[in-house]
């Protein structure tokens, strides 16, 4: 097969360290050619900072970029087909939306630039206000300009240093959407660096998920939210429950642990622990895949399934679903998303309730790790 | 009370003609004796509307050699600082060495101390130097002291620029250079030209240190103080009035030019 790899990011052994400080451990990475790859992490996870190396606007302490076939490590920002769309925009303030375009096809000595930035102007559906300056424009417009100024100059790989942090929610969404369509057309690899969870998983075809100078874990959107492989993951895409247990037996294809008296049962596959029989282990839930019941019912609730029992501590209603927070022997404050399709009156704060899920829903993390590492408490701080 | 409430409505209004009645008044003044035809050596009393001097603008001796000698000056002063004025400003903002602290407080020096005694401690550093008294000397010496203002302008408008935008033009395809003219120079040239003008105006009419170091040049500031004693010719409001209105000129073609490329671009 004969496919362009040209595109391709290969990121070896790269890492950055300012003084006694590590802002990017050494890391490997390979981006390939026309895919849409999220880095994600709290600030100051040194996500920003792999962006910037690449950009070459910051030198490795170690390591090297290679584009393709080509080795970039030590070429300047202005000799790399690479292009940035940043944070701010960063739009030129005294130069018009037309020249702010036009900027890197002038500096590449490109005498026509008319067409082909009329044309791209076209793309981002800024036709009309060619001839305005920055300032004139809204942030969701300017957000457009400084991606068509990136996108004019054709590079191997587009840069997006959280470019959508300064918009409204709505806005945000809206933007989103926009790039990848964008992405689809143009086939170009995008490198996207984001704190926001639901805009790495909607956007991008892979994840990597970033804390402390380090990638935590790299995958699929659905394959990270399915099956996280430590706490951070767990915690930071979405919410999960983690429910301390000690292993009871490994059988196989299963493990069987023991919670507070109760026994779960989880595939052995989806436990990265090692997980020796007597030894400590998280179990971890996801909210949506856990169904409720009231105590009365509890014959009813099928066999084969993780059952935990305990009492609703807080209910509250939003909508599409209602979130309950309740208390088991096993954990406490465990959190159960239900959808709103029956509602059973019986369900209130107060009520026995049991909780049952399907054991393929459940995976295992090393006990050894801190429990709400990547929870929103941590991420604020 | 209709008189109180139309005070109260029209306050801001009435003490903004006061305040610029009171700026404008002296220019006035200037403008209307440039008419006069005085009796006598002095032009400080109103006698009959002529325009004999403004015919004449030179019929004084040595009074144009004199305005020459300021202009010269003042266009390479303003040449000197400006360029000096923006290296410094941008060192001090983007890179930090040792001595950094002490040149931002130094560097208003010349702006806080009594114009007198810097002239008067500059005469004695010139004198030890066994410098020539004149053209530069004063000129040297006007460089000095419009430094800090030009340092003072570009330094505000620099700290204030995003340095991501020069990360982008490097990230666009401009070398270091491209990026400097390109993206830097443009952003910074309003606080580069306030500087600049700061300067022209501040050396063309210094008094005090130009007299203490111009050895035998007389420049204009110089003439007029001079002339003074023995007798004001009328020429002194004619040049100064000309001065006015080229100034005000300036500032009308510049606001015209600004309004009419706003109008295209919208």
């Amino acid at each position: 097969m004969t496919t362009d790899n040209s595109g391709d990011v290969r990121l070896s052994g790269i890492g950055k360290t300012y003084g006694a400080f590590t802002a990017v451990h050494p890391l490997d990475l390979t981006v390939p050619q026309g895919s849409f790859f999220a880095l994600l992490g709290a600030s100051g996870c040194g996500k920003t900072t792999t962006l910037r190396m690449i950009a070459g606007l910051e030198q490795p302490t170690s390591g090297t970029v290679r584009l393709g076939d080509q080795d970039v490590t030590h070429l300047p920002p202005y000799k790399r087909p690479v292009n940035t769309v940043f944070q701010s925009y960063a739009l030129f303030p005294h130069l018009d939306i037309f020249e702010n375009v036009a900027f890197g096809l002038r500096r590449r000595g490109i005498k026509s630039v008319k067409k082909q930035v009329e044309e791209m102007l076209e793309l981002v559906q800024l036709g009309e206000q060619a001839r305005k300056k920055p300032h004139q424009l809204s942030g969701g417009q300017q957000q457009r300009v400084a991606v068509a100024r990136a996108l004019i100059n054709h590079p191997k790989v587009l840069l997006l240093d959280e470019p959508l942090g300064a918009l409204d929610l709505k806005l945000r969404r809206q933007m989103q959407l926009e790039l990848k369509r964008i992405q689809t057309e143009v086939g170009i690899t995008f490198i996207h660096v984001t704190h926001d969870q639901e805009e790495a998983m909607t956007m991008a075809d892979t994840v990597a998920v970033m804390n402390g100078g380090r990638v935590e874990q790299l995958g699929a959107p659905t394959d990270l939210y399915e099956n996280p492989k430590t706490t951070f993951v767990a915690n930071f895409l979405g919410t999960s429950n983690l429910i301390e247990a000690e292993v009871d037996t490994k059988d196989g294809a299963d493990v069987v642990v023991k919670a507070g008296g109760d026994k779960l049962v989880l595939p052995a596959a989806r436990c990265s622990a090692p997980a020796p029989a007597g030894g400590k282990v998280l179990v971890g839930i996801r909210p949506e895949k856990i169904a409720l019941a009231h105590a009365d019912d509890a014959g009813a609730v099928p066999q084969g399934r993780n059952r935990l029992t305990g009492k609703i501590a807080d209910a509250s209603f939003i909508g599409v679903s209602t979130q309950y927070v309740i208390d088991s022997p096993a954990c406490a404050g465990l959190s159960v998303y239900v959808q709103n399709v029956e509602r059973d009156a019986r369900l209130v704060p107060g009520a026995d309730v049991v909780l049952h899920w399907s054991p393929a829903h459940t995976f295992g993390l090393d006990a050894a790790q801190a429990i709400d590492a990547g929870t929103g408490e941590e991420v604020a701080a | 009370m209709p008189v109180v409430n139309w005070l109260k409505r029209h306050l801001v209004v009435i003490a903004g003609l006061f305040t610029l009645a009171y700026l404008l008044l002296p220019n006035v003044i200037v403008t209307v004796f440039s008419f006069n035809k005085p009796k006598g050596r002095f032009n400080y009393q109103w006698q009959r509307f002529s325009l004999d001097a403004w015919k004449k603008p030179c019929g004084v001796a040595d009074m144009c050699g004199s305005l020459s000698i300021s202009l010269q000056i003042a266009v390479w002063a303003t040449l000197g600082a400006t360029v000096l004025g923006t290296m410094i400003a941008f060192a001090l903002v983007r890179y930090r060495f040792r001595a950094r602290g002490a040149i931002n407080s130094l560097i208003f020096l010349p702006m806080a101390m009594p114009e007198v005694v810097m002239a008067a401690s500059l005469l004695t550093l010139f004198l030890n130097l066994g410098a020539q008294l004149g053209f530069w000397t004063i000129l040297i010496a006007h460089i000095m002291f419009c430094l800090s203002f030009v340092v003072t302008a570009v330094k505000a408008r620099v700290m204030s620029m995003d340095p991501r935008l020069e990360e982008a033009a490097r990230d666009l395809y401009a070398g270091p250079v491209q990026t400097f003219l390109r993206v830097t120079l443009p952003i910074a040239a309003p606080g580069i030209a306030a500087g600049a003008l700061l300067s022209f105006a501040l050396s063309f009419d210094d008094f005090i240190i130009t007299n203490f170091n111009a050895g035998s040049t007389v420049t204009f500031p110089m003439f007029v103080w001079g002339s003074a004693q023995r007798g004001t010719p009328v020429q002194i409001n004619v040049i100064g009035t000309a001065m006015f209105l080229l100034a005000v000129l300036f500032v009308l073609v510049s606001m015209l030019i600004t309004n009419r490329r706003n109008h295209q671009k919208a």
